[in-house]
């Protein structure tokens, strides 16, 4: 049960048939404190974002409205575009990455696996980590000029780079961090895995089936609903990605804007230069993308996710 | 039912292990590296690859502790305050609308259910800069409001949808007999469903703390005096203020720094890990 399959279930029910609602009153008093939110903290600034968009404003003065001006805008900003690549790069190598070792090692650790919850612990600290400061400032000096990196290549007689100070590499050490927190998506197959009944795998290896062809035959397709909520939110949330960009290149998005992820360029954008208007725009593009992404998510996913029922 | 000897699925285990003690140590390498390099005279690190400790030099946590404007106990303080507040938030307006969804029936139930699904996977950048502006219009800047109200208002919707399943598990009969003894829905919700859903509260706890601690971006945003500055933003400050030259003094702080999170995954794994398993974000 996730939020991705009670969206599915949503869309599927039937609709509601008009009737008296026996609870109005005590359903809306419990719900009071999330509704204010709902208008006020989350619809009220989408709205005012989405007006912003079009306007050209600094904080100071009043909004003024410049129409498409932000849109042409972003489409001859060349710093946006490479933002969008660099998103992109880290996102769509990053993830898949990431689900993969996850998938792997869960499969490792599912059937009669001693000290589980032991070896559950050690991969998943560092999803639970991952997103903080520390790790960041960890980051910055194992992939440096002098970092453990470069002291073990040395060890091995390979001269070492400046991994974070080199354009060509940056990103990928950032997506190593990445792939590195894969306890979390772990956890979730994990918990997949689980509900897979041995019978079937009995069965199969009754049948002949190696270990190979059962995995294919039996473990990736039950698996699939869970892949795809893997991918679904995984997806979604690589892409607001900030702390580590902007910890590691100390707030640049450097060297030469290799490391400048969409949500830092926003960030300099709105929160360095005040220019709200034009940030809002880029919120906006971001959404977008984020929901076009989805959808074709849960469209492609008629063909690959198999339900039970 | 497998073919295999005893024998050989014996030395199958022991491969296996071998493999998964290799992928831990390769796992957990960095973080062990980083809490010996924060006991290590600074020279040291730039030059051993190895966690062996051959002295044990405490100064870096000193000199840490106290190369900022404030001593970084005010920034672990600070920090406290918004995990706190948040945590606190979190619990009373996510269970309440959990409470309405799970349980209720009212008009427009369907739609708003469908929005606070929606509201989970919407990105945060799409509010904030409204959410700035309004709150800069309030006077709230430099001070927790704009980090805390918002939950407040249930806006961490993750946590209503997580609160719901768990109230979705709990037997019908028990509020259905609470109601014939006479009792209304803040009594069901207080003393039938609540004490019930220790779990799910604890999960919210738990998972509250460790996105709150960790959250760089709005507190990056909201927080710009030093006097406020949280635990993220005070190490993000240390790197810019002494730059490379001080890796001794920056571990040591991050140690310090990850020292709570490590604390609550000990004590809170368990539930942790079944929150991830069964509502499954992150």
């Amino acid at each position: 049960m996730s939020v991705v399959s009670e969206l599915q279930q949503l869309r599927k029910a039937p609709k509601g048939e008009r009737r008296k609602h026996k609870d109005n009153k005590p359903g809306h008093l419990f719900l009071l404190p999330w509704t204010l939110g709902l208008f006020g903290i989350t619809l009220f600034p989408m709205a005012a974002s989405l007006y912003l968009a079009f306007t050209d404003y600094n904080l100071l003065q009043t909004p003024e409205w410049i129409g498409m001006e932000n849109i042409t805008r972003m489409i001859g900003d060349d710093r946006l575009h490479n933002s969008i690549q660099v998103t992109f790069t880290y996102v769509f190598v990053g993830v898949p990455i990431q689900l993969a070792v996850s998938l792997a090692i869960a499969m490792l650790l599912d059937r009669g696996m001693r000290a589980l919850p032991f070896y559950r612990s050690v991969f998943y600290l560092p999803s639970m980590l991952g997103s903080s400061v520390a790790i960041a400032v960890l980051w910055r000096q194992i992939f440096g000029h002098s970092g453990l990196i470069n002291q073990v290549l040395e060890m091995v007689g390979i001269e070492g780079r400046g991994w974070v100070s080199s354009p060509d590499t940056a990103l990928s050490t950032l997506i190593i961090l990445h792939v590195w927190t894969f306890g979390a998506p772990m956890v979730i197959f994990l918990a997949g895995l689980r509900q897979i009944p041995d019978m079937y795998y009995e069965a199969a290896s009754i049948d002949g089936a190696s270990r190979f062809k059962q995995f294919f035959a039996i473990t990736i397709p039950l698996l699939t609903p869970i892949i795809f909520f893997n991918l679904v939110l995984q997806l979604i949330g690589a892409f607001q990605n900030f702390t580590q960009a902007f910890v590691v290149s100390g707030g640049s998005g450097g060297p030469a804007d290799s490391t400048l992820f969409y949500t830092l360029y926003l960030y300099q954008q709105g929160f360095n230069r005040f220019d709200m208007g034009y940030a809002s725009a880029m919120a906006w593009l971001l959404v977008l993308i984020i929901s076009a992404i989805t959808v074709i998510n849960f469209w492609l996913s008629k063909y690959w996710v198999h339900y039970d029922d | 039912m497998r073919s295999t000897s005893p024998r050989k699925r014996g030395m199958k285990a022991v491969i296996k292990h071998i493999l998964m003690v290799l992928a831990s140590l390769v796992m957990i390498y960095p973080l062990l590296w980083m809490l010996v390099s924060s006991l290590r005279p600074n020279d040291l690190i730039f030059r051993e690859p190895g966690i062996l400790l051959t002295t044990l030099e405490f100064n870096n946590y000193v000199q840490g502790w106290n190369a900022l404007s404030h001593p970084f106990s005010h920034f672990l303080m600070n920090s406290a305050i918004v995990v706190f507040g948040s945590i606190l938030a979190n619990l009373v307006s996510c269970s309440m609308a959990a409470y309405a969804f799970a349980r209720l029936d009212f008009k427009f139930k369907k739609p708003m259910f469908a929005l606070m699904l929606l509201t989970i996977m919407l990105p945060v950048h799409v509010v904030i800069i409204p959410q700035y502006i309004l709150f800069s219009n309030l006077g709230w800047v430099n001070t927790f409001l704009p980090l805390i109200v918002p939950k407040m208002l249930a806006t961490d919707a993750f946590f209503i949808f997580l609160m719901i399943q768990f109230i979705r598990g709990i037997p019908k009969d028990l509020d259905e007999a609470a109601r014939i003894d006479g009792a209304g829905h803040i009594r069901i919700f207080l003393q039938v469903i609540l004490p019930l859903m220790v779990p799910a509260l604890a999960t919210t706890t738990i998972f509250t703390f460790m996105w709150t601690w960790n959250d760089l971006f709005s507190q990056l945003i909201f927080l710009t005096s030093p006097d406020m500055y949280t635990v993220p933003l005070a190490l993000s400050a240390f790197i810019d203020s002494t730059g490379e030259s001080n890796w001794g003094g920056m571990f040591a702080m991050s140690i310090v720094s990850i020292l709570p999170l490590f604390l609550i995954f000990l004590f809170g794994q368990r539930f942790l890990i079944k929150g991830m398993a069964t509502t499954g974000i992150k």
